[in-house]
């Protein structure tokens, strides 16, 4: 296979540039931030394009550019007030949803044919806003795990954490996110 | 007999280690007992199927 051309690389890097976007917003929580982590990440994948033939490698390829870009930009920022006030309250909701024994305060519904939504637009909305909804913190260790599919080692790793850290975060974010789409897509449906 | 928000974090822990032959056993038992707790298992299976074919994805 040859090598992409200037113009495959142009298109290819115009069709994930939204993607890229929305991966960064989600995970630095700045738009300026995250535009500028896109720009560094489009820049670096033109310089080094010309090694790839197929443009899904090629894609894969810019999105650990980008990962690494976000990686860098967490460490250099600091935890600020509202990212701990954000986590205390999510620990506190998880807290509420069990009994003094530790058992559901109230029982979680099934919830239907939930695949059935990956179809709907409306439905990937509630998502990305609850996955916005969620702490940076355990966002961002659960997109790197789902989204980007690192294990939970390298995760420790990129952010500096501990290992039981790291599954405490993973915990948070899916019981915080089943909670959000229990509440706001399939709260009432499945029942 | 395990409490059902212990149940959740191996659920979820499940989901990014393999459980100690202990852990899988007494899941499973709480599992057997628990409705509450085989829906947020299939919720958090949903969860890793939805992102993995979230519109960003390549």
């Amino acid at each position: 296979m040859n090598p992409l051309n200037a113009e495959e690389v142009q298109s290819s890097l115009g069709q994930i540039r939204p993607r890229l976007l929305g991966f960064a917003r989600l995970q630095l929580r700045s738009a300026a931030a995250a535009e500028d982590a896109v720009q560094d990440t489009l820049l670096a994948a033109l310089e080094g394009a010309s090694g790839f033939t197929g443009a899904s490698s090629f894609q894969t390829w810019v999105f650990s550019i980008l990962k690494n870009k976000i990686v860098d930009e967490i460490r250099r920022s600091s935890r600020t007030k509202a990212d701990v006030d954000s986590e205390s309250a999510l620990d506190a909701a998880v807290s509420d949803l069990f009994d003094d024994r530790d058992h559901w305060a109230e029982i979680p519904s099934a919830w239907g044919d939930p695949h059935a939504s990956l179809e709907q637009k409306r439905f990937w909305e509630v998502m990305d806003a609850c996955l916005t909804n969620l702490p940076a913190s355990p966002a961002r260790a659960f997109m790197m795990r789902e989204f980007l599919g690192l294990e939970t080692t390298e995760i420790c790793k990129e952010l500096s954490i501990s290992t039981t850290n790291c599954w405490v975060l993973l915990h948070r974010a899916r019981i915080g996110l089943r909670e959000c789409l229990d509440l706001r897509w399939f709260g009432g449906r499945a029942k | 007999m395990m409490s059902c928000r212990h149940a959740t974090e191996m659920m979820s822990q499940g989901q990014d280690r393999r459980l100690s032959f202990g852990e899988r056993v007494s899941l499973r038992v709480h599992l057997m007992i628990c409705v509450g707790c085989r829906n947020t298992l299939n919720h958090f299976r949903f969860l890793r199927d939805a992102i993995s074919s979230h519109p960003w994805k390549l």
